[in-house]
């Protein structure tokens, strides 16, 4: 069992973490932060393998990942 | 539960001020990492430039210098030289280093300074405006080539990574790219590599790192990371192309 977390004040919604999950389980948010980004969010945490590709191609290291 | 993957040590917990989908962000994080697998952040004294890249003394927590435009590996021949124990690096971007600092790389590399110089190509001036680099695409439009570049008029953009290769003070000369995960991981073993080199005292390495530009390319950051593994890599080829010691 895996988890990400992804950080919202951090995120700036490029989506470059959208492509990487091999299971395509981020997707983006339909709400805006603060800063006026639409960040991305978990789907299905219960499917994430914990592979941790989202967290390397993130620009912003705004991705946490726990196995 | 356990974290696996996490922040660097080397790199501060802010927020920088890249664009969404700029890959400076990436290859901050890689430097970092490498720098922290190597244990020499405190030994590190970084070599900043002009352009994006200068905030780099906000961003990683070591010892910055801040170079006069294109003029980094001057100043990092002269911070290794007085501080030879130190580990020093330039991050540079194409209008620094290829345009405005291609006397200083040149020289510095062909010297075969103890060195490693990080330069990240995203085919524009990025800071000052989306002006034409001389990494600038044939065809591409710009702020300062409205029309696409002309290949009879402007010539065509550098490669810089085999320009330096053919020079004998270089001992590693590499091209990376991080638009997938593939390409990633490679960036993150040749940026270790580059700076084994340098912990190792075996010369003078360098990285050419293929960057998007989403705001200067006038797309979005899904299309421009796309861009940067069609247009560029097929005109920019990744690759080592040159390691001396064979590390």
């Amino acid at each position: 069992m895996a988890r990400i977390e992804i950080e919202e004040t951090r995120c700036k919604g490029c989506g470059l973490c959208t492509l990487a999950c091999t299971r395509k389980l981020i997707a983006m948010s339909e709400t805006i932060t603060k800063q006026g980004y639409v960040t991305a969010v978990m789907t299905d945490q219960e499917k994430c393998t914990g592979c941790a590709l989202c967290a390397e191609i993130c620009p912003d290291v705004a991705i946490r990942v726990f196995k | 539960m356990h974290q696996v993957f996490k922040k660097p040590v080397s790199l501060k917990d802010i927020q920088t001020h890249f664009c969404p989908g700029c890959h400076h962000g990436t290859f901050h994080r890689l430097v970092a990492e490498a720098m922290d697998e190597f244990g020499v952040q405190e030994r590190t004294i970084g070599v900043a430039s002009v352009g994006c890249s200068v905030f780099l003394y906000g961003y990683f927590d070591i010892d910055v210098v801040e170079a006069p435009h294109g003029r980094a590996p001057a100043v990092a021949t002269g911070v290794k030289r007085a501080r030879p124990d130190s580990f020093v690096f330039t991050y540079q971007g194409d209008g620094d280093l290829a345009a405005i600092g291609t006397s200083e790389i040149i020289h510095a590399a062909n010297r075969g300074e103890d060195i490693t110089v990080i330069f990240v190509n995203n085919t524009t001036y990025g800071m000052t405006g989306g002006q034409m680099a001389p990494t600038t695409l044939v065809g591409q439009r710009t702020s300062t080539s409205p029309y696409g570049r002309n290949r009879s008029k402007d010539g065509a953009p550098i490669r810089m990574a085999e320009l330096l290769a053919q020079l004998e003070g270089v001992a590693f000369s590499a091209r990376v790219a991080v638009n997938n995960p593939k390409n990633l991981m490679d960036a993150k073993r040749q940026i270790k590599k580059a700076f084994r080199y340098q912990v190792e005292g075996k010369g003078f390495s360098f990285i050419e790192a293929l960057s998007s530009c989403p705001t200067n390319w006038g797309m979005d950051p899904l299309s421009a990371n796309e861009r940067v593994g069609s247009e560029m890599c097929s005109y920019f080829p990744l690759g080592v192309f040159k390691n001396d010691s064979g590390l």
